[in-house]
């Protein structure tokens, strides 16, 4: 494999079969390809991606949790020529900040999203993440989601297709080979997305936990098919050329 | 610290929280974000018109929580930011001030204060001073904290906010109240002069990592286990030497007064006219106003130890435990205030005073 400037040579913190180390190698890649390390801004949120300034090459803020969209928004617009990527979890993207996501699509802010979907809340031990499915045991759906008034996952790219600010909504998952190549294609795209200044893109990416979901790393990526009945794959909202 | 001049241009008829906002865009301020609520709302509405034209940013946030991590990426940017809002509003804000302070960004906030607890009221109020000063948020931080009394102190002492923020890389709180706010009288409007000489940025700044090592604004110090000891020992560190050097205080006829009048913020411009007042009555009293309220200028108050003080403020004692232990706790300390948006007037000033005198 060609070495990739945007990512630093050193072992990861992830554990085995996690998602986060194969969509950091993604973004890497892409932000090689399209050769924009130099001027990439990207955000490490609350949750297990904390760290992710360890692996990234660029220039990197730690966010309060839930705040993320905030901080990238003032960014993006004191540097309008630099490019904003905001990398965020479930918890952090749509529970606690559910407000700040939903306002700053609306308002269309030329920012990339890269939200990771595990169903779960990794680095606080397992408990039940916004995008927990129904039935699912966590350390406090100890029955299952749903038994208890915790509602339905959920749908965020659904949610935000509603609105007319955002240009281009993903979903994708990490779970096969098929899978990451699609996943680095629409992280290319939501990528030149804002570099053409074309306005707010996101990409939702289905991806494993085995140590939150307590399973083995094979059982982990057949998970991913259960995820995807809830969270079907797909483009959500594609307005590129009307902007 | 050098104390360079301001120039003098026009004097404009305005209200406090114009005078704010137009103070920091003077101080090149271009970046504000804030959110709707009684009685700073001026504040919004005159960056909503004035920064475009400036080619500066302005924002109506979602959430005051929304706003505060603005300044956190606006700050790391390396461009001057404000928010404003008003006591519930600004409780809001306090975990993102934390963060702010933690990562030494430089920001200013101005507290346009309202009677609480609670939803309160929209009367001008001082309740707001342990919040302000000793804290407010979590972790051991602080915020430099500016009380202007009138309209020019609060156009003066923006324009420094930014120079202070950026000098020590901290948080400026301007903490006005209803009054100051919404009141309206002459501002000399003056040309911006960096006060201070201001350090460059470019070591911290985000903006890609052209020509250098990729920078990292981060406030989680996991290991080694002592890393987040030693950032608290340099914080502690730069707060010392911020109380050094930053110890602003106005004194009003106190060099021959009995009685010392301490107040700030609008108390403190009532308490000016009841100390004149007193005076027609022949009661020698004099006032102490503290501008910085951190650092609390200690020195201004330690020499009235043995001396009867009245402490006037608009909150049911807040303000007065400073003035305490300024004071050693040897000054006999008289007290005249209530929360909830009461104001003090001239004459309650001074019928105190004749209370003190006459024991």
């Amino acid at each position: 494999m060609d070495k990739i400037n945007s990512i630093r040579n050193v072992k990861m913190h992830y554990c085995d079969g996690c998602g986060h180390s194969i969509v950091h190698r993604l973004i890497a890649q892409v932000v090689d390809e399209l050769g924009i390390r130099e001027k990439t801004i990207c955000s490490a949120p609350v949750g297990c991606s904390v760290l992710l300034y360890n692996y990234f090459n660029f220039d990197v803020i730690e966010c309060a949790h839930g705040r993320v969209p905030s901080v990238m928004t003032a960014i993006k617009r004191c540097l309008p020529e630099r490019f904003v990527l905001a990398y965020q979890g479930d918890g952090d993207l749509a529970a606690i900040g559910t407000t700040e996501t939903i306002h700053t699509a609306n308002r269309g802010e030329n920012i990339t999203v890269i939200f990771i979907n595990n169903a779960i809340y990794g680095m606080t031990g397992g408990q039940m993440a916004p995008t927990t499915l129904t039935g699912q045991i966590t350390t406090t759906t100890p029955h299952g989601r749903g038994k208890n008034f915790e509602g339905k996952p959920l749908r965020v790219c659904e949610m935000l297709a509603t609105l007319d600010g955002p240009s281009y909504i993903e979903r994708v998952a990490v779970d096969t080979s098929e899978g990451i190549k699609k996943t680095k294609e629409a992280v290319k795209n939501a990528f030149e997305c804002q570099l053409k200044g074309k306005g707010y893109s996101f990409v939702e990416i289905l991806s494993t936990c085995p140590s939150g979901w307590r399973t083995d790393i094979k059982s982990a990526f057949n998970f991913i098919s259960d995820m995807k009945k809830c969270f079907p794959l797909g483009v959500f909202k594609d307005a590129r050329n009307e902007r | 610290m050098k104390i360079n001049q301001m120039k003098t241009a026009e004097k404009r008829l305005m209200k406090g929280n114009e005078a704010l906002a137009h103070a920091a865009i003077s101080a090149g301020c271009r970046f504000y974000a804030g959110y709707p609520i009684t009685p700073q709302n001026e504040v919004s509405e005159y960056m909503s018109l004035h920064m475009p034209k400036c080619g500066g940013v302005f924002i109506q946030a979602e959430a005051e929580l929304s706003a505060i991590n603005m300044l956190f990426g606006a700050a790391s940017a390396g461009v001057r930011c404000m928010t404003s809002s008003s006591s519930p509003g600004i409780a809001l804000k306090q975990e993102g001030i934390s963060y702010i302070a933690a990562a030494e960004l430089p920001c200013v906030i101005a507290n346009v204060v309202r009677g609480g607890p609670g939803l309160g009221n929209i009367r001008a109020s001082q309740a707001d001073y342990f919040m302000s000063v000793k804290g407010g948020g979590h972790g051991d931080y602080k915020v430099i904290v500016l009380a202007p009394s009138n309209l020019q102190e609060t156009y003066d002492l923006t324009m420094n906010a930014f120079d202070y923020a950026d000098y020590y890389r901290n948080p400026v709180l301007i903490l006005m109240d209803g009054i100051v706010g919404q009141m309206v009288e002459s501002v000399e409007l003056k040309e911006y002069k960096p006060i201070l000489n201001l350090p460059s940025k470019d070591s911290w700044i985000l903006g890609g990592c052209k020509n250098r090592e990729p920078h990292v604004i981060k406030t989680l110090l996991l290991n080694p286990p002592d890393l987040l000891i030693k950032h608290n020992v340099h914080l502690k560190e730069k707060y010392e030497q911020i109380e050094s050097e930053l110890c602003l205080f106005n004194e009003y006829k106190t060099d021959d007064a009995e009685i010392i009048v301490a107040a700030y913020g609008i108390s403190a411009r009532v308490a000016k006219e009841a100390v004149d007042a007193s005076r027609k009555k022949g009661i020698k009293s004099g006032l102490v106003q503290p501008i910085t309220l951190w650092p609390f200028p200690k020195k201004a108050f330690k020499k009235y130890i043995g001396k009867d003080m009245l402490v006037v403020e608009m909150s049911n004692g807040q303000f007065i435990e400073d003035v305490m232990l300024s004071t050693e706790c040897k000054a006999n300390i008289h007290f005249l205030g209530h929360g909830g948006g009461w104001y003090p007037d001239t004459r309650q000033i001074v019928e105190k005073l004749i209370e003190i005198k006459n024991g």
